[in-house]
C-alpha cells in the first residue's frame, strides 16, 4: 500500500488490485474518520477527501497505515439484465484488436456475468468488470468530443454505459435504452458497487 | 406572498450555487458548488444567512434582476459596477432592494466570477442535498434564463452584523497559486516538472467551471503506458496527452485517466475560481510538511 499526498486535500492510496480498493473503501467508510468528506475508489487507488481545516493529510495517513482491508462483498441478489443493441462504431475495431472479430466480441460481451466495481466520469458511469480479459483494449488515441447517451463502450479491463451525452474515449461496440442515471429515481445510478450485470444482445429498434 | 427574484438578464453564464454536494462521489456524482467558496460565503454574511446558503454565481456580469417583496442583497467576489434602478450601489456591502426595484451588474474589471446573495437564499429545490449546478454532469437546478422567476427562501436568524466587509478584490494581472507536487509527478521528466513551477502559463478561452485550461510549454512525460482511472480532486493539475494542463476547478470530473502533475493548495481554490481568460498564471510549490 502506498500513500501519495493529493494536495493537502486528499490522500491517493494506491493498493495491488481491485479488491483491495473495495476492501479498503469499506474498510475506511466503517472507520468514519474525522474530516473525511468523500472518497474516491477506483481500479487501484481510492482517493480519500478531507477538509484541511478539520484535519490534516499527515493525521489521515496515519489512520490510513493502520487500517486493514475489510472483506468486501460482491455478487449479492442486486442482478440487472441490460439489452444492447450492437452496432458500436468501434465494434470492428474491437473484433480486430482483440482477435476475436464482431461475433465473438458480441459474445464474449454477453456471455459473462459483470461486477460494477466503481463509478466516476459522470454521475451513474459504472466501471463493470467482467470474468476474464479477452475484452480489454485501451482508450481510443482520439477521444471522441461526442458520446450519445446509451453507448455501451470498453476501455482497459472494463465495460460502461454512458449515462448522458458528452465527451468520451471509450470503445464504442453498442448502446442501450436503458437509463443508467435519473436523479428522479432512488436512488439516481442504476449501477451500484457490488451488483451484477448481463448484457443482452437485441436486435435494432424497428421504426414505427 | 412569498419573495421572489425575477431574471431579466443572465450574463454570460449566471447558476445556482451552494457549497456543493458531498458524499455521492461514489456514484460518479462531484462535489460542485461556487469556485470562489470564500465569496460565497461573505456574500451569505453580509445578508444574514448560513454561509452555505444558495446565491447565484454570476460569469463576467451581466446579470439583471428585479425584486417581488422587500429583498436584501449582497454582492462579493469579481467587482462589478452594480445599480439599484440606476443608483450605484456598493460590492461587499448588503444592499436593500425593495419590491420591484432593479439590481444591474455590469461587467467586473477583474477576475471572473460575482455572488449575489439574497436574504433568505434562493430556494429552488435541493439535488441531492445541494442546490449547486454542476455543469459538466448537467446536475442540479436548471441554469437560470431571462424570465425565470426564482423563489427567495425565509430568512433564518438575525440580519448581517455587518455593513462593509473588507476583502481584496480579485487580480487583473498575474495570479501565483501554491502547488504540491504529485500524486503523479515522477510520470514526467525532471525538465518538464521545473517548467511547472518556472514558466508562465496563460489562462485559455475554454476554461470554465470544469477546470482552467492553461496554456504554455507543453509538459512531457517519462512514462508512456496508460494510466489506470484514478480520482480526482479540486485543484488538481491533470495533463492530457497534448500536454498543457487543466486545473480542476469544482465541476471536474470525479475520475480521470490522465497523470495529475500537482495540485493546487486547497486555501488558493477561490484565487484559481477567478481566473479569467487570458490572464497568466505561475506555480510555486508549497514547503511540504509531511
Amino acid at each position: 500500500m502506498r500513500l501519495l499526498p493529493f494536495g493537502d486535500a486528499g490522500v491517493l492510496v494506491e493498493v495491488a488490485d481491485l479488491d483491495m480498493v473495495l476492501g479498503l473503501h469499506a474498510a475506511v467508510e466503517a472507520a468514519r474518520l474525522e474530516g473525511v468528506v468523500d472518497l474516491v475508489a477506483a481500479a487501484r487507488t481510492l482517493l480519500v477527501r478531507i477538509d484541511p481545516e478539520r484535519t490534516t493529510i499527515a493525521t489521515v495517513m496515519g489512520t490510513l497505515r493502520t487500517l486493514r482491508p475489510l472483506p468486501s462483498a460482491p455478487g449479492r441478489a442486486d442482478a440487472v439484465e441490460v439489452p444492447v443493441v450492437y452496432d458500436g462504431d468501434d465494434l470492428a475495431a474491437v473484433g480486430d484488436a482483440t482477435g476475436l472479430g464482431i461475433r465473438g466480441v458480441v459474445e464474449a460481451h454477453t456471455t459473462q456475468t459483470w461486477t460494477v466495481a466503481f463509478a466516476g466520469f459522470a454521475p451513474g458511469f459504472g466501471y463493470l468488470v467482467g470474468e476474464d480479459d479477452r475484452l480489454q483494449v485501451p482508450r481510443r488515441t482520439d477521444p471522441r468530443t461526442r458520446v450519445p447517451a446509451g453507448a455501451v463502450g470498453l476501455a482497459d479491463r472494463f465495460t460502461g454505459v454512458y449515462p448522458r451525452a458528452s465527451p468520451g474515449g471509450w470503445q464504442l461496440i453498442g448502446r442501450t435504452e436503458v437509463s443508467v442515471w435519473d436523479h428522479d429515481r432512488d436512488p439516481p445510478a442504476l449501477f451500484r458497487p457490488g451488483m451484477q450485470v448481463r448484457f443482452v444482445a437485441v436486435g435494432a429498434a424497428v421504426a414505427e | 406572498m412569498s419573495a421572489h427574484l425575477e431574471v431579466l438578464a443572465t450574463g454570460p453564464l449566471t447558476t445556482v450555487q451552494d457549497l456543493g454536494r458531498f458524499g455521492h462521489n461514489a456514484w460518479g456524482v462531484t462535489t460542485s458548488g461556487a469556485a470562489d467558496r470564500g465569496a460565497l460565503r461573505l456574500a451569505n454574511r453580509l445578508v444574514g444567512n448560513p454561509e452555505g446558503t444558495a446565491a447565484l454565481e454570476v460569469t463576467l456580469g451581466g446579470l439583471v434582476v428585479r425584486a417581488r417583496g422587500d429583498l436584501e442583497v449582497a454582492t462579493a467576489g469579481a467587482r462589478c459596477p452594480a445599480r439599484v434602478d440606476g443608483v450605484e450601489v456598493g460590492h461587499n456591502a448588503p444592499v436593500r432592494l425593495p419590491d420591484g426595484a432593479m439590481l444591474e451588474l455590469g461587467p467586473p474589471a477583474a477576475g471572473l466570477r460575482t455572488y449575489l446573495a439574497v436574504r433568505g437564499g434562493i430556494a429552488v429545490p435541493p439535488v441531492l442535498g445541494s442546490r449547486s449546478t454542476d455543469v459538466l454532469a448537467g446536475l442540479g437546478p436548471a441554469v437560470p434564463r431571462a424570465g425565470d422567476v426564482l423563489p427567495v427562501g425565509t430568512a433564518v436568524g438575525g440580519r448581517g452584523a455587518v455593513d462593509l466587509a473588507p476583502r481584496p478584490d480579485p487580480s487583473a494581472g498575474e495570479v501565483l497559486l501554491r502547488v504540491r507536487l504529485g500524486p503523479r509527478h515522477d510520470w514526467f521528466t525532471q525538465r518538464s516538472r521545473s517548467w511547472l513551477v518556472s514558466t508562465t502559463w496563460t489562462v485559455t478561452a475554454d476554461s470554465n467551471r470544469v477546470g482552467v485550461r492553461l496554456d504554455g510549454p507543453p509538459l512531457e512525460r517519462a512514462r508512456h503506458v496508460e494510466l489506470p482511472t484514478e480520482g480526482m480532486a479540486p485543484g488538481a493539475l491533470q495533463v492530457p496527452p497534448a500536454g498543457c494542463p487543466v486545473l480542476f476547478l469544482t465541476d471536474h470530473p470525479v475520475t480521470g485517466g490522465y497523470p495529475v502533475i500537482a495540485v493546487v493548495l486547497a486555501a488558493d481554490l477561490d484565487l484559481a475560481g477567478q481566473l479569467r481568460p487570458g490572464q497568466t498564471v505561475r506555480f510555486r510549490r508549497a514547503p511540504t510538511t509531511v
